[in-house]
C-alpha cells in the first residue's frame, strides 16, 4: 500500500473574476522511501496540490472540490480538523520556499524548533531541548548550543533554511514536502541544501515530495517526477524515462527550452505563446494551443493520464493512440 | 583592447554603515565594489555572475552612476562619466540604459504602454507628434509585441511581456550601453528563453554592448562573448564564456559550475559536485587576502595574506588566484 494515494484532487479558488481551476483531476501515489518530484511553470498547480493535502489552502475563496488523498488509511481531505493536526507537523512536515516569512520573527529559534516535540509528543522541555540542539548539529549549525537562543534575523539565508529543515524533520515524519526549498538561495548553497535533504532522508527514511520549477533540481533528486501544466499531471514516469524518452510534447518542449544544455551561439529552442488562463473552461489538452504536434483532435477530446510504458504515463492523446512519436 | 567602448578603472563603491538615531556614526564599510577594471569592446556582452551580495547589482548601477562609485572611472567611448556634471550626466544618458529584475516593479502602473515608451522617446530629444504613433509602434513590434497593445496598461500583460515592455523603453532613445540585471530571473522556464533570444537579437542588430548580470550561469553562458565571475565586489575569473563555463580556472568557478544542477540525471549521478563549505563572508568584513580562501578547498597559508593578481593560463582567459598553476 502506498504512503499517500492522491485520487482527482481539484481545488479552486473562487475568484471575482471567475474560478481559477488551480488543480484540476490529480492522481498520483508515493510509496514508504520513495522521492517524487512535481514539476511545472508558475500557476501549474504544483504548490497549491501540496498545500491542499495538508489543509494550508486559504478557504475562501480556495475549495477542495473532490478527491480523496490517503495518507495510512486517513483521508486528509476529510478528516476532521483535529485528526489532521495529529498528523500534520507530525507525520506529515513541510517545508517552503521563503525561511524568512516561514519562521516567526519574534520568536527565538529554540522555540519554534521545540515547539512541534512539545505539542506532539509532549516531550518534557529539558529533553526537547536536547534534541533540538542535536537536530541542529545534525543539519550542520555550529555552535548549535549558543545559536539556538538566537532570532531568525540572525541567521543567513542559507542556515535559515537550515533551521527550517531541522524543524520540519524534528519530528522524524514519513513524509516531507519540500516546496521549492532552493529557489530563494544561491547555487553554492543550494547544493548544501539538497544535499542535506537526501542524507537526513537516507537517515530516516522518510518519503519526500520535491516541488520545483526547475528540471535540473529534481534531475538530480528524484525517483520518479510528475510533469504538471495548467492544474493537470502532463507526463509522470521514472527520472530516467522522463529525461531520456519523454512521451508528451510539454516535457518535451520543456527541456528543450533549458539553456544549460543548448549549444552556445545557436537560437534558443522557445514554447510559443503563453500558458492558459485558468479562469476560463479549457476544452481538451491545456498545452494544445501551444503545441508544434497539436491537431484538430486535441482540442476536443477528453484527456486523462493513462499508461503507455511500464509506469510512464502521458495524457497526450496522439502519443496514447500511438499516432505520435516523440524523438 | 585599444578601442574599448567601455573601459572600467579600479572601480569602487563602498558604502558607509552609520549606527544610532540622533548621533550617527560609521561604524563600518560595505565594500560592495571593491577595485574593478574591465573592458568592453563595442558590440560585446559580458556576463556578470555571481551570488547574492557579491556586488554585481551595485556594479552595473555604478556604471551608469545610478549609485555614485567612491572612486575609479568609468570611459564610455573616452567620455569619464564619473567626473560628469548632473547636467551633463542627464544628457550621458540617452546613450545608456537600464533593464531591471522585475517588470511587475519597473513600469508605472498607470501609464499606458504607448505612454511609457513616448515619455522614454521624448525625454531626450524632440520628435514632432505626427510622427510619434508609427515610432512607438515600430519599437513595440520591435520586441516582439503587436502594435495593438498600445493602449493597454501593464497589468494586462503577463510577466515575459512586461519585460518586452521594459526592453522596448530601454531601446526608445537608442542608447549604445545596456546594462540588463537580472532581466530574466523572475520569468519562467519556457518565457526565459524567449527573452534571451530577443536580448540577443536585438543586441547584434543594433550593434549594443551589454553587460547582462545574473546569478544563473547556464543563461549568462548563453548569451555572453565573455563571462565576468565576481566574489565579495572583486571580479575573480574573466574569459570567454565557453572557457569559463568549460573549464573554469579560479576554485570559486570551479565550485559555481559543479553546483549548476542539469536536467539530465545520468550526467548528474555522475558529475563530482564541489560543496563549498559555509556562506559567502560578509561584505563588511571581508577576509582578508584572496576573498575566497576561507571557503576555498586549496587554501593554503599564504591565501590569507596575499591579495591575488590575476594571472593567466590561456589566451584571454585570466583568474585571480595565487595557487592557479598548482590546481589547474
Amino acid at each position: 500500500m502506498p504512503l499517500l494515494q492522491v485520487e482527482n484532487l481539484r481545488t479552486f479558488f473562487h475568484t471575482r473574476n471567475g474560478v481559477v481551476r488551480a488543480v484540476n483531476g490529480v492522481s498520483f501515489a508515493i510509496q514508504k522511501g520513495e522521492t517524487l518530484g512535481i514539476v511545472g511553470e508558475s500557476g501549474s498547480g504544483k504548490s497549491v496540490t501540496g498545500y491542499s493535502m495538508l489543509g494550508l489552502i486559504p478557504q475562501p475563496p480556495g475549495r477542495i472540490e473532490s478527491g480523496r488523498a490517503l495518507f495510512d488509511g486517513v483521508d486528509l481531505l476529510s478528516c476532521s480538523k483535529k485528526e489532521l493536526q495529529k498528523i500534520r507537523g507530525k507525520r506529515i512536515s513541510m517545508i517552503f520556499q521563503d525561511p524568512m516569512t516561514s519562521l516567526n520573527p519574534y520568536l527565538r529559534i529554540v522555540d519554534q524548533l521545540i515547539e512541534p516535540l512539545l505539542i506532539h509528543d509532549r516531550t518534557d522541555r529539558n529533553v526537547a531541548l536536547e534534541m533540538a540542539v542535536q537536530m541542529l548539529k545534525h543539519v550542520g549549525i555550529q555552535d548549535a548550543d549558543t545559536r539556538i537562543q538566537c532570532y531568525p534575523h540572525e541567521f543567513s539565508g542559507g542556515m535559515r533554511q537550515r533551521v527550517m529543515i531541522a524543524m520540519a524533520l524534528i519530528t522524524r515524519p514519513d513524509l516531507l514536502i519540500a516546496d521549492e526549498p532552493t529557489t530563494a538561495l544561491d547555487v553554492t548553497v543550494q547544493a548544501q541544501i539538497l544535499e542535506l535533504i537526501k542524507k537526513m532522508q537516507d537517515e530516516l527514511g522518510m518519503a519526500v515530495i520535491l516541488i520545483s520549477h526547475d528540471l535540473g533540481v529534481v534531475s538530480g533528486f528524484c525517483d520518479r517526477v510528475l510533469v504538471m501544466y495548467a492544474g493537470q499531471i502532463m507526463e509522470s514516469a521514472g527520472t530516467d524515462d522522463l529525461f531520456y524518452r519523454p512521451l508528451h510534447p510539454y516535457n518535451q518542449a520543456l527541456q528543450k527550452s533549458r539553456p544549460a544544455l543548448q549549444t552556445k551561439g545557436a537560437e534558443l529552442y522557445t514554447i510559443r505563446g503563453l500558458p492558459p488562463d485558468l479562469s476560463k473552461t479549457i476544452a481538451g489538452c491545456p498545452f494544445a494551443p501551444r503545441c508544434e504536434h497539436a491537431n484538430d483532435e486535441c482540442g476536443r477530446s477528453e484527456t486523462g493520464l493513462r499508461e503507455i510504458e511500464p509506469l510512464h504515463h502521458t495524457a497526450c492523446v496522439r502519443v496514447q493512440k500511438g499516432n505520435l512519436k516523440l524523438g | 583592447m585599444n578601442e574599448a567602448f567601455l573601459q572600467l578603472q579600479n572601480l569602487k563603491t563602498h558604502f558607509p554603515v552609520e549606527r544610532g538615531m540622533i548621533f550617527r556614526r560609521r561604524i563600518g564599510t560595505v565594500k560592495a565594489v571593491d577595485g574593478v577594471s574591465l573592458a568592453l569592446a563595442k558590440g560585446e556582452i559580458l556576463g556578470l555572475v555571481g551570488e547574492s551580495g557579491c556586488g554585481k547589482s551595485t556594479l552595473g548601477r555604478s556604471v551608469l552612476r545610478l549609485i555614485p562609485p567612491t572612486e575609479g572611472t568609468v570611459l564610455l567611448a573616452g567620455r569619464n562619466l564619473t567626473q560628469l556634471s548632473s547636467h551633463e550626466l542627464r544628457e550621458a544618458r540617452a546613450g545608456f540604459q537600464m533593464i531591471f529584475q522585475d517588470p511587475y516593479a519597473s513600469l508605472n502602473p498607470r501609464m499606458t504602454v504607448s505612454d511609457a515608451l513616448a515619455e522614454a522617446m521624448l525625454a531626450h530629444r524632440t520628435i514632432p507628434a505626427s510622427e510619434l504613433p508609427a515610432r512607438v509602434s515600430a519599437l513595440l513590434e520591435r520586441v516582439g509585441l503587436s502594435p495593438r497593445c498600445l493602449k493597454k496598461y501593464p497589468h494586462e500583460f503577463s510577466g515575459g511581456q512586461r519585460q518586452r515592455i521594459a526592453i522596448a523603453r530601454a531601446l526608445a532613445v537608442e542608447p549604445r550601453l545596456i546594462i540588463a540585471d537580472e532581466p530574466v530571473s523572475a520569468l519562467d522556464v519556457s518565457i526565459q528563453s524567449q527573452i534571451i533570444n530577443l536580448l540577443f537579437k536585438l543586441s547584434r542588430e543594433m550593434g549594443l554592448t551589454m553587460i547582462f548580470i545574473s546569478h544563473d550561469l547556464s543563461v549568462v553562458k548563453h548569451i555572453s562573448d565573455r563571462i565576468a565571475v565576481m566574489y565579495l565586489g572583486k571580479i575573480v575569473e574573466l574569459g570567454p564564456a565557453a572557457d569559463v563555463f568549460g573549464h573554469p580556472l579560479h576554485p570559486y568557478t570551479q565550485a559555481l559550475v559543479s553546483a549548476v544542477p542539469l536536467p539530465d540525471p545520468r550526467r548528474e549521478r555522475q558529475r563530482r559536485r564541489i560543496l563549498l563549505p559555509g556562506d559567502p563572508p560578509s561584505p563588511m568584513n571581508p577576509p582578508g587576502g584572496c576573498p575566497f580562501h576561507p571557503r576555498c578547498p586549496h587554501a593554503i597559508g599564504k591565501c590569507s595574506q596575499v591579495v591575488p593578481a590575476f594571472e593567466t593560463l590561456a589566451p584571454n582567459h585570466e583568474a585571480a588566484c595565487i595557487r592557479l598553476k598548482d590546481i589547474n
